[in-house]
């Protein structure tokens, strides 16, 4: 909680918010047994596209193997400010980001961190699903060939089923992995997506919408399968659907227009806001 | 219900489902808009039609060449068999005529029966007695063209029913040739002489090859040129290159460049290429440059818009797991781009292969007669050659430019065709 206290200072509501996480937070940890650790701490970040700001001084922390979810209206900057851990707001010529990003401690936006390293720490599954138009195996093999994790052979075959096998898509595409994986469905591709962002042992998943391009059956599934990858990964997921937060976060942080409005306990936020305009979100009355 | 409106007077009184005027003349301007449309492709499809048709109307001579077969008596003295490529053969198919014609004796009777003769015919019976050195001394059958008189008389194009003054050919040089078909010493096959010989300024020996053979060279050097460097470019400035005034400024003199004259790119052959650098004259490898600097931009431009088709999110995607720019472009969004690019590649090409404006400022209109060894030697191309034949006065030219035409229109249409299969075969759907 340290990074906190240099921007007691900034914004009113902000700190309040601050500190209210961080007492929450040590609040579970105690209850979970000190289980959870801090894993990405940001303070005091504002993103601009061009002279446009999108985000407005975000200071929060995010617990180690939880699933925290990024609620809040349409361009609320809740993408913007999960593209932010990963740096994917790096490919972005106009974009800038101020303030300050760490995970375990370190500082990512730091010009020794290599952006490359770091997203293979920090892996990101999309909105729509985008396997590469090659095969299942290549696929998942792409990621630890580049990052030399291991040459083809065998160690490869094991990291591709293991990976398939925590996105709980061995059984179905085990006979068929030199298949193209455009040829999946939906659903499957999606979880292909996240078997492949496993692949090179990340600590951080990041999902932006992972569902929102999905029927109900194989939201379900994704569903399922984040809650059981939260036992190894620290998960963060961009959601515009409630009940999918409700579902499968046990932290919430909610945007709006830019700003962090509130992070609680999920079933806190939702049961019992602080804020008003989180209220109103939750209740519907916009966005 | 249509009788309503009548009898009760009443304006309007219509059924949702009867038509009105409007609506008729809705549907008429569909149908008129359908009929321009019709119109326009069957206008362009004859004029295209009647082009082709054209064309191969007047090639349609060339397709066959008329030879003639003389028995040939080559005696011991005539020819030294240690040094057979010397020979006086001329002298030998000269006898070898007479003998047809023994009447034949005035000097200016016998120069006219001669024109009847390809002056080819020594050459034909010289490289016989080469490959075959036993010959010498024996009597032999030997076929080789006729002048282009005697071809244009054989496929008729020379009518023997005008008045003499109005004819190429003299009464004399019909009868003659009327004797040859007579004695059945007369043959049209095919003209495989057309692709297999070079140049020559004799019409009935004139052939493609030496063309064939410069295109060739040209377009391999305009491909070795403009593929790598056009994709370099293209990926450079879509991927990796600052958006400010300079690279603004970059991409609007390319698609401008697209639009140059051909000729002025000749031009700057001419004096870049020749002029400063001093390469040799009416080469390949010149024209290869010149064209390159033409394909140049329509590979860039093809390259650019196929890379901006591949979605966004492969290359997130990529990005995603750690995947550097370079390897992001190298593994997954140049793969993806391959096919348009190639595509492009290839019309690129196409458009080189028949442009002729900047191949005649670098002299690739020299005549020459044999096809060039490498791509430092002279040589013509396919377009230049055309317009060498165009402009030769011999009536056998005019079928042969024909001709030259279709091979040419042959390799464009071949060439098209690939861009298309590449295009349907690498399809991608995401």
């Amino acid at each position: 909680m340290t990074t906190l206290d240099t921007t007691e200072p900034s914004g009113m509501i902000m700190t309040k918010t601050a500190d209210n996480t961080g007492t929450l937070a040590k609040a579970a940890t105690a209850a979970r047994a000190g289980e959870h650790e801090t894993k990405i701490s940001a303070a005091g970040v504002s993103v601009f596209y061009g002279e446009k700001q999108a985000l407005f001084d975000v200071t929060i922390d995010i617990p180690a193997r939880q699933v925290m979810a990024f609620i809040g209206p349409s361009g609320c900057g809740k993408s913007t400010f999960l593209r932010c851990i990963n740096r994917m707001n790096d490919t972005i010529d106009i974009c800038s980001v101020k303030g300050r990003i760490e995970i375990d401690g370190a500082d990512i936006y730091d010009p020794k961190i290599d952006p490359v390293l770091l997203r293979a720490r920090v892996g990101m599954v999309f909105q729509k699903p985008n396997p590469f138009p090659k095969s299942i195996y290549d696929n998942i093999a792409y990621g630890p060939r580049i990052h030399g994790v291991a040459k083809a052979g065998s160690a490869m075959d094991e990291i591709v089923e293991t990976s398939l096998q925590r996105a709980g898509l061995w059984n179905e595409v085990k006979d068929r992995l030199h298949e193209p994986g455009t040829g999946l469905s939906g659903g499957q591709q999606q979880r292909l997506c996240i078997a492949r962002a496993i692949a090179v042992n990340p600590d951080v998943i990041l999902m932006d919408e992972p569902c929102s391009a999905l029927d109900p059956i194989a939201t379900a599934k994704v569903e399922e399968l984040i809650d059981e990858l939260r036992t190894r990964y620290t998960i963060v997921i961009v959601t515009h659907s409630m009940q999918q937060a409700a579902r499968v976060s046990q932290k919430a942080a909610f945007f709006h227009l830019g700003n962090l409005i509130e992070v609680d306990e999920t079933d806190r936020m939702f049961t019992n806001p602080t804020d008003q305009r989180t209220q109103d979100y939750i209740t519907g009355r916009f966005g | 219900m249509s009788d309503t409106t009548a009898q009760s007077g009443k304006p309007k009184e219509r059924a949702w489902y009867e038509p009105d005027a409007k609506l008729s003349r809705r549907h008429a301007a569909d149908r008129r808009l359908r009929i321009y449309g019709v119109a326009a492709i069957v206008f362009a499809l004859s004029m295209l039609a009647t082009l082709v048709g054209t064309i191969a109307i007047t090639a349609a001579p060339a397709v066959t060449q008329t030879m003639v077969t003389l028995e040939v008596e080559v005696p011991e003295g005539a020819v030294d068999p240690s040094d057979p490529r010397g020979g006086s053969y001329q002298k030998i198919l000269n006898s070898a005529v007479a003998r047809i014609f023994p009447e034949v004796d005035a000097p200016r009777e016998q120069r006219e029966l001669r024109q009847l003769f390809s002056n080819g015919g020594q050459y034909a019976l010289r490289d016989k007695v080469v490959s075959e050195p036993s010959l010498i001394g024996q009597t032999f059958e030997i076929s080789f063209p006729l002048s282009d008189i005697g071809d244009q008389l054989h496929k008729g194009v020379i009518d023997r029913d005008l008045p003499r003054e109005q004819r190429r050919v003299s009464d004399e040089q019909i009868a003659w040739y009327d004797r040859l078909v007579a004695q059945d010493r007369i043959s049209a096959p095919l003209n495989f002489g057309l692709i297999f010989n070079a140049d020559s300024r004799f019409p009935e020996l004139a052939g493609l090859w030496g063309a064939l053979v410069g295109s060739f060279y040209a377009l391999l050097i305009c491909f070795l040129v403009s593929f790598p460097v056009g994709i370099s470019a293209a990926v450079y400035l879509e991927e990796f290159a600052p958006k400010n005034r300079l690279t603004d400024l970059i991409e609007v003199n390319i698609n401008n460049l697209a639009a140059v004259p051909s000729i002025v790119f000749g031009l700057l052959g001419l004096a870049v290429f020749l002029n400063f650098f001093g390469m040799p004259r009416s080469a390949p490898i010149v024209g290869g440059l010149v064209l390159s600097l033409m394909t140049l931009p329509t590979i860039i431009i093809a390259t650019r818009a196929a890379l901006k088709a591949v979605p966004p999110s492969i290359r997130e995607a990529a990005i995603g797991v750690g995947a550097s720019k370079m390897q992001t472009v190298g593994h997954h969004v140049l793969p993806l781009a391959m096919p348009g690019i190639l595509t492009g590649t290839i019309i690129g090409l196409a458009q080189a292969l028949g442009e002729t404006a900047p191949l005649l400022l670098i002299g690739m209109n020299a005549f020459i007669t044999a096809a060039p060894d490498s791509m430092f030697n002279p040589s013509t191309a396919l377009p230049t050659q055309i317009y060498i034949w165009a402009d030769s006065p011999e009536r056998g030219f005019t079928s042969r430019t024909s001709a030259a035409i279709i091979v040419l229109l042959g390799f464009l249409v071949c060439m098209n065709a690939i861009a298309i299969y590449m295009r349907k075969r690498f399809e991608r759907r995401w």
